[in-house]
């Protein structure tokens, strides 16, 4: 039995299908990335396994069971960060910790903020605010937000698709080798191929909207830990590369369709002189008639 | 124009003058006039002449409200007090009432901005209230309050008057905080509320650790337009009421033709209102969160 399980989910806003028959299996301490172009409906797949959003049709199951309601089993770092700005870096990550704990003691509970503050390597802005933070460093409060709630999955929604690429890389060997701790299941969603092969054991390519879904998974067997500078050279790396894109660029990619809609075009006889004036000319008028037309408009 | 060094003191003063010499030309002047009348006595006629004949000048002004701003806290009488006492009794019931606003205000702001069911409920009758006057509350406040009489220890006795004042107060600066907070529970951020699901914050969690500091803002923008408003209404309740104030002083001067304890009276209220803006804008920023 898979651990996570998404049966032909499909979600709408208002009349676009966003995302369209999706199926997803994920085995418990799996690390996935699902890659897909902006807009494609990445947030709003990964806000249904968090329970933010219900389907439409379809099931999302953990461990075999269908889920409807948002929990900290499944932690979620959302793509814009999302602390509350008037807490600082300690509180947020309290916040977390005293609501899945109850029951643990005030050394207990501030143990594990210390903790997971020291693992995204935050112990001395602990008493800082969001606002005077960097972008990876609001990053990495939001990650570890995530982790002391000790989720059983967590799912990152574009982490570090707001930051510099040298952060990026940076902080992407965090999240492995934090993933290497405890080896949780992982779901990264993310925009870039690349950022990928160097966390993820699978990649899985989310095709273009409207009526996005997962297209096959491409397997990442590349030894850990994985070096960058390889990358541009190693045949394992290209051949992944090559497979996720051809993915997206080919059957994923954006789809052209024929749009056919009626036109009614104004068609006018002229008027009729021999028809006598009348004092409000209601007789004499231009004539029509009605005409219908079909046109077809490619859109991309 | 350019700016020079000390601008920003020197400029506002400028202006002052200048509206002081306006004050001054409009103003009326005594003149006296001496002439012989028919049995050839010495007859000295004293007339006013100007633009607005009875408006005092400035200097007359001043002389004639000297004792009420030199003497601050003195008390010849019930209407006849110093202008710091007379403006302490205004903002003792300014405060009343606005305080009794925020309680009432806030936790509607609220619903409005939780339940759409509710704001559709009542905000046809808040945007019908909300223009209303306070000269129009104040009779309604009477008659709500036409037989009630009590005593609050500590706070002395309130009469009908009394409450009607708090009332009208009250139900007029209500607004402001009433929509700013609804306006801010409507503007949550979606991903502050999503950090609240997934962490399954209960109800009253979500609303203290999230919501409320999140309008935050909000409600104390809301809270500055209601001071402002409640200390305008002040002036409308004391005149009709005719309790002791600055607003009640204005009225009985004006009623005793005394026209440069208006001047005064009109001074008094908008430097207590300038006073009282800002230091609800230094409070307002203090709890900027967002
Ligand atoms: N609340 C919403 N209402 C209407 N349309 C939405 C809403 N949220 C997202 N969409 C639309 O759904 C599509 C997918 O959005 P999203 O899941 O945020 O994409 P991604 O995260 O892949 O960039 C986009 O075209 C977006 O405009
Ligand atoms: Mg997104």
């Amino acid at each position: 039995m898979p651990f996570l399980e998404l049966h032909n989910v499909s979600k709408r806003y208002g009349s676009t299908e966003v995302l369209r028959d999706v199926n997803l299996s994920i085995e418990e301490g799996e690390f996935v990335a699902i890659v897909g172009y902006s807009g494609a409906g990445k947030t709003t797949l990964i806000s249904m396994i968090a329970s933010l959003l219900k389907p439409d049709s379809g099931t999302v199951k953990l461990r075999g069971e269908i889920i409807t309601e948002p929990s900290p089993e499944r932690g979620i770092v959302f793509q814009n960060y999302s602390l509350l700005p008037w807490l600082n870096v300690a509180e947020n990550v309290a916040l977390a910790v005293d609501q899945v704990f109850p029951t643990w003691s005030a050394e207990q509970r501030r143990a594990q903020v210390d903790k997971y503050l020291a693992m995204v390597n935050l112990t001395p802005a602990r008493g800082k605010l969001p606002r005077e933070l960097s972008g990876g460093m609001r990053q990495r409060v939001s990650v570890a937000r995530a982790l002391a709630a000790e989720p059983k999955i967590l799912l990152l929604d574009e982490p570090l698709g707001a930051l510099d690429a040298l952060t990026r890389a940076t902080l992407q060997d965090e999240i492995v080798r934090i993933w290497e701790q405890d080896r949780r299941t992982v779901v990264l969603i993310t925009n870039d191929v690349d950022e990928g092969i160097m966390t993820a054991g699978r990649i899985i390519p989310l095709s273009a909207g409207p009526g996005a879904t997962l297209g096959p998974s491409v397997a990442v067997d590349i030894a850990r830990p994985r070096e960058r500078k390889a990358l541009n050279s190693d045949p394992a790396f290209k051949r992944v590369r090559k497979d996720v894109i051809e993915y997206l660029l080919g059957p994923g990619g954006r789809q052209k369709t024929v749009v056919k809609r009626k036109l009614t075009l104004p068609d006018l006889l002229p008027e009729d002189l021999n028809e006598p004036r009348t004092l409000f000319g209601a007789k004499r008028t231009a004539r029509r008639r009605s005409e219908e037309k079909l046109e077809a408009v490619e859109v991309a | 124009m350019k700016s020079f060094k000390f601008d920003y003191i020197i400029l506002p003063f400028v202006g002052i003058a200048l509206c002081i010499a306006i004050w001054a030309i409009i103003a009326g002047k005594p003149i006296t006039k001496v002439s012989i009348d028919d049995f050839g006595d010495k007859v000295t006629k004293t007339v006013r002449v100007g633009l607005s004949e009875d408006l005092p000048s400035p200097t007359e002004a001043w002389a004639a409200s000297k004792l009420y701003v030199t003497q601050p806290l003195a008390k010849r009488g019930e209407l006849d007090q110093g202008m710091l006492r007379f403006t302490w009794l205004s903002l003792k019931l300014v405060v009343q009432g606005y305080a009794i606003a925020l309680l009432i205000g806030t936790p509607i702001g609220f619903m409005l901005g939780l339940s759409p069911a509710f704001a559709k409920m009542f905000d046809p009758i808040i945007q019908i209230l909300r223009p209303v006057s306070p000269l129009a509350w104040l009779p309604l406040g009477m008659v709500l309050f036409l037989s009630a009489k009590f005593t609050v220890p500590g706070m002395g006795e309130y009469t009908a008057s009394d409450l009607a004042a708090i009332f009208t107060i009250a139900v007029c600066s209500m607004w402001p905080t009433v929509l700013n907070t609804a306006v801010g529970v409507r503007a949550v951020p979606q991903d502050f509320l999503n950090v609240a699901k997934v962490l399954k914050l209960s109800r009253s969690k979500t609303l203290f650790k999230v919501l409320l500091p999140a309008t935050l803002p909000y409600m104390f923008t809301g809270f500055r337009l209601s001071l402002g408003i409640a200390w305008l209404v002040i002036v409308a309740a004391e005149m009709l009421t005719g309790r002791p104030g600055v607003g009640g002083f204005l009225w009985q001067q004006y009623n005793a033709l005394s026209y440069s304890h208006i001047i005064l009276c009109i001074l008094t209220i908008g430097v207590v209102g300038y006073v009282l803006d800002r230091l609800m804008s230094v409070v307002e920023r203090r709890f900027k969160t967002i």
